[in-house]
């Protein structure tokens, strides 16, 4: 397949990133090239394989609903690049 | 031909769970901004969810109730998309298999029974909450609510009205109320609807529907159907196109206003949870979660009039709401007079309520209380007027009803003496009456007893009343 | 002290023969000596190092036994978080982020009296196989300061290698332990998933993702691995029951093992000094009695495009909560919340993150999930059972690391397809979810270090360090690295 500008705007939109021209064109290359060799995986034969997500078939991993003390806020807001009132603060989201 | 509404609805439900589906903060409502949040619920880097069991046995507990199928082999998906109310970027929810499916309620509108199909039924994470500070044009984040866990339950396309959603909602809160899965407060968030609706002429193929969010009551509900019907026969008949989008709807405005295009336009790139097991459920842990769902309403229904005796009409009344049947069980348990207690929630308590504007779930008096009065009267210690006046009291001010009884001087007068000089002042006082009654005129008895009973301070024992002034009577 | 092994050093510390300080100290003047060489450091966490010293110390003059490598320093990669101490996965979007909480290895080495001086080198989010990529530069291999140390674990591998840090942590996703360990002469283990808990570990891939340890030979890792591994109630994967019991054995002979060998992966596309090297490893199993079986691995052309097609899908999701408003880089010039979203993430991530970010976005967009994602999903099922198959004839499975030897600064930075094709050997590892050691076994012709790998199966940790510790019982390679390192 071929990549062009709309799907690399459309990638970047899906993933909040904006690039600048260089990499764009660096990267249009790079995506097709590896795409392509991805692409490979097709003349596998899959029919009624089941997909596998995790290395092993253990099922039911549980915590007992108990609950425990949470964080202090300073410490859950320690890295916050901006603080206020006690919470994390972004410019206005309304009207975007 | 006429327009038809269809109607599909999300209803998102927060389980009542102690703590949040993949950590161990609380799930309670409010609190300081961020201060039921831990590393895992804000996202921190690094951190893993971990399942609370009670979340999946409440979610299969509903899919129950509702006759649903339960998945045994059920999973969580990522549902990615950036929002600052979810500090991961991405929700934990359920694509691929759901929880249950499948699932179905019986609604009743003017008399007409209809089943609502339920197509699925799966479990997720709550956000955070969003505070827009206008005046300083920013927004603030508090993650006290992210991680609690949800149902989403997904109904099929198959409301014809705003009052068959209507009478649906009703009966599903009641539902979970029963299950005591939710407790179902739509002020506080924990029950909360998304309205799927398009309108097509009787007969034709289904139209291009829109989705419509921020619905905080029963009542916005119904006026957005209201609205969105309205507003898409207009565009229609007008010969325009009814864009398929996400609408916000503002209650206080009375409009619903579509959200962005960018909002509308979403890939979720959903794909298998790789830090979380899958599920399976196997046939004894299923057995015991179908052993441990409550009584629900028609079960309590078909048990208060055989085990009590209580008329149908009475045990339909009692059995709506949970919050009615939970404080009438404890009341006839505490009184041991469940057809007292009967007579009394479906009588009078109603009575009180309508008359203070209450609804059923905001209803809260002590059940304690109440058997202590049914007790006393039941006695003979109060009458019944003295019975209705301190139950008011109760009712309005929480008081303790011995106390009011002593203060008020209410305790049922039964001295023969006391009983005996007031028929003898009233004699005295209405000679008027008194020969009515020699004249044969019945009516004047009732007259001369509430004359009595005036003179008691309405506290006399009526059958003692009425005794003691036939006995003067006949003399 | 740098040229005992690490049991050696830790019994002298338990004997008090040598204090906790001394020792301490000793490995901090090392690495304010020689880290301008190897770059292989991040942070040096001195004052914190210092404080823990005292406490060890007088746990251990009272007496009490608090692990076979109590009081010996160890470093960790740095994209494994620490309290208190900054844990940048060597990106600019988090170059100032000091975590609130420990991951659970980094609990239990505190609490087993190991004392943590320092966070590593690395790849930015482990994306690479060189530690070039990260914002703090390169990291230098101490066989040959131009060359790489490998990746994503390099300033792991570089620092043991350089003789900084007796013990390190890694974390190995596609070979990211066993690479850069074959390129500075290390020895590592990249265990089953599922042995240690990865609470705590910034993850680049969840279900491959694995920490590990790094070590001069495998009888120290082996005991570093038994303080990290063993069940934990935060981490759902974390499957294991209890941890692996540390013992040691002067075997030299391995009759009865049978040691499977993928012929199809010696035919092309690997260097010949690898290729000899490893040759004479199977050689020395063959000495020492062990069935070597020639077997064709299935699946080799499709390991790489199926991990690549996870390792990325599942990496543009985890770091999408990097956003600019909880933790980590934020643009000074965001206006808006989209700006803040873009503007801190096209600035904070570098190019190799922003390539594997999109290619993950493309394989789950839809129209394309069932092409890319399911189809390697699928392929992961299908490897996962011929793996199972050919543990039902094998012990182990003896294998390269990599096709190549450390290559040099900058020689494969712009070429993404080579680095992702250098990951041919170890990536089925991961996506089978499987244990493997990566030991030295020789020099090429310029001297650099050889590693080759054994792979068990799942969970079979003991048998695989025993036989790793035969061959090194008869062998001295990792020696050998010792001396060389010093150099």
């Amino acid at each position: 397949m071929t990549i062009d500008n709309k799907l690399i705007s459309y990638l970047e939109d899906l993933s909040y990133l904006s690039l600048a021209d260089d990499e764009k064109v660096r990267l249009t290359g790079d995506l097709e090239e590896i795409l392509n060799y991805m692409a490979r995986l097709k003349e596998l034969d899959t029919e009624n394989v089941s997909e596998r997500s995790h290395p092993f078939d253990n099922v039911n991993a549980f915590r007992d609903d108990e609950v425990m003390a949470s964080f202090d806020r300073q410490l859950i807001l320690r890295n916050a690049p901006v603080e206020e009132a006690g919470m994390f603060s972004s410019p206005q989201t309304v009207g975007e | 031909m006429k327009w038809e509404t269809v109607v599909g609805l999300e209803v998102h439900a927060e389980l009542s769970t102690k703590s949040k589906i993949f950590c161990a903060c609380t799930t309670e409502f409010g609190g300081e901004p961020n201060s039921h949040v831990c590393p895992v619920c804000s996202g921190m880097p690094g951190t893993l969810p971990k399942l609370n069991r009670r979340v999946v046995e409440y979610a299969v507990r509903t899919g129950l109730a509702l006759g649903g199928k339960i998945t045994v082999n059920s999973k969580f998906d990522r549902k990615n998309y950036f929002y600052p109310d979810l500090p991961k970027a991405y929700q934990v929810s359920q694509l691929y298999a759901p929880i249950c499916r499948d699932a179905g309620m019986e609604i009743e509108v003017n008399g007409n029974k209809k089943v609502i199909g339920i197509r699925e039924i799966h479990m997720e994470e709550d956000a955070g909450k969003l505070i827009h500070d206008a005046r300083n044009n920013r927004t603030q984040m508090d993650f006290n609510r992210c991680g609690v866990p949800l149902i989403e339950i997904v109904s099929e396309p198959d409301f014809r009205s705003g009052e068959e959603v209507l009478a649906y909602l009703e009966k599903l809160r009641e539902t979970l109320l029963y299950l005591g899965v939710c407790d179902c407060k739509m002020q506080e968030g924990s029950l909360r609807a998304d309205v799927n609706l398009s309108v097509r002429r009787e007969g034709e193929e289904l139209g291009t529907r829109t989705e419509m969010k921020n619905l905080n009551s029963f009542k916005a509900i119904g006026r957005a159907i209201e609205y969105e019907t309205e507003r898409q026969i207009k565009i229609l008949e007008w010969g325009g196109k009814v864009t398929q989008e996400t609408r916000r709807w503002d209650d206080d405005k009375g409009e619903s206003f579509g959200m962005r295009s960018k909002e509308n336009a979403q890939d979720y790139r959903y794909f298998p949870e790789p830090d979380l097991l899958p599920l399976y459920i196997d046939d004894e842990w299923l057995q015991r979660i179908k052993d441990s769902i409550p009584e629900l309403a028609h079960g309590k229904r078909e048990r208060y009039q055989r085990d009590f005796g209580i008329s149908e009409k009475e045990a339909l009344v009692l059995t709506e709401h949970k919050n009615i049947s939970d404080l009438f069980e404890a009341v006839s348990a505490k009184s041991g007079e469940p057809l007292e207690a009967a007579h009394l929630l479906t009588g009078e308590i109603m009575y009180l309520m309508n008359n203070a504007n209450i609804t059923p779930e905001f209803l809260a008096v002590d059940a304690g209380k109440l058997s202590v009065l049914i007790n006393l009267v039941i006695s003979g210690k109060i009458n019944r007027n003295a019975y209705k006046e301190t139950l008011a009291a109760v009712f309005d001010a929480d008081v303790d009803p011995d106390e009011y009884i002593a203060k008020q001087g209410l305790k049922m007068v039964s001295d023969t003496n006391i009983v005996g000089d007031a028929v003898k002042a009233v004699l005295a006082e209405n000679t008027e009456a008194l020969a009515d009654y020699r004249s044969g005129k019945e009516k004047a008895f009732g007259f001369l007893v509430g004359q009595v009973m005036k003179k008691l301070g309405g506290t006399g024992n009526p059958e003692l009343v009425r005794k003691a002034l036939k006995d003067s009577l006949s003399v | 002290m740098f040229d005992l092994s690490t049991l050696t050093l830790a019994k002298l510390i338990r004997d008090r023969e040598v204090s906790v300080k001394e020792a301490v100290c000793g490995y901090i003047d090392e690495i304010e000596r020689t880290n301008n060489k190897y770059n292989a450091f991040i942070t040096l966490a001195k004052e914190r190092a210092l404080e823990r010293v005292e406490i060890i110390q007088a746990k251990i003059d009272s007496g009490e036994d608090l692990s076979l490598l109590c009081g010996v320093p160890i470093a960790i990669k740095d994209n494994i978080s620490t309290a208190g101490l900054k844990t940048t996965c060597a990106s600019k979007m988090l170059s100032d982020y000091v975590p609130v909480y420990n991951a659970t290895v980094v609990d239990k080495l505190e609490q087993a009296g190991m004392i943590v001086i320092g966070k590593l080198n690395m790849d930015e989010f482990a994306m690479g196989g060189s530690s070039e990529t990260g914002i703090f530069g390169v990291t230098h291999n101490p066989f040959d300061e131009t060359r790489v140390a490998g990746g994503s674990s390099g300033g792991s591998a570089a620092a043991v290698a350089g003789k900084q840090i007796p013990l390190s942590l890694g974390s190995d996703t596609g070979g990211s332990i066993r690479q850069p360990c074959a390129f500075c002469g290390t020895t590592g283990i990249k265990p089953t998933y599922g042995a240690v808990s990865r609470y705590g570990l910034l993850a680049y891939a969840s279900s491959l993702d694995q920490i590990g340890p790094i070590a001069n030979n495998i009888n120290d890792c082996a005991a570093l691995f038994s303080l990290i591994s063993g069940g934990d109630i935060k981490d759902s994967t974390c499957v294991s029951e209890k941890s692996f019991a540390f013992s040691e054995n002067n075997e030299e002979r391995m009759e009865g093992i049978r040691v499977g060998l993928p012929r199809n992966y010696f035919t092309s596309g690997i260097d010949s000094g690898v290729k000899e090297a490893v040759m004479s490893a199977v050689k020395e199993f063959e000495a020492a009695g062990a069935a070597i079986i020639e077997f064709e691995m299935p699946l080799l052309e499709y390991m790489v495009p199926a991990y690549y097609i996870i390792a990325c899908a599942e990496a543009s999701s985890n770091l999408s909560r990097y956003d600019g408003l909880k933790y980590g880089y934020r643009s000074a010039d965001a206006k808006t919340l989209s700006e803040v979203y873009l503007k801190s993430r096209s600035e904070g991530f570098g190019l190799e993150v922003k390539r594997r970010i999109m290619l993950g976005s493309f394989v789950l967009s839809s129209g394309y999930y069932d092409a890319y994602y399911k189809k390697a999903l699928q392929t992961r099922a299908l490897l996962k059972d011929a793996y199972n198959r050919l543990f039902t004839q094998f012990d182990v499975i003896i294998s390269p690391v990599a096709p190549t030897t450390a290559y040099k600064i900058g020689e494969n930075i712009d070429d993404p397809m080579k680095m992702y094709m250098g990951d041919i050997y170890t990536v089925s590892v991961n996506l089978a979810g499987l244990p493997a050691a990566a030991l030295p076994c020789g020099f090429d012709g310029d001297g650099l270090p050889v590693g080759f790998q054994l792979i068990g199966d799942a969970f079979s940790e003991e048998k695989l360090i025993r036989i790793a510790r035969i061959y090194q019982n008869r062998t001295n390679y990792h020696n050998t690295t010792i001396s060389a390192g010093r150099k």
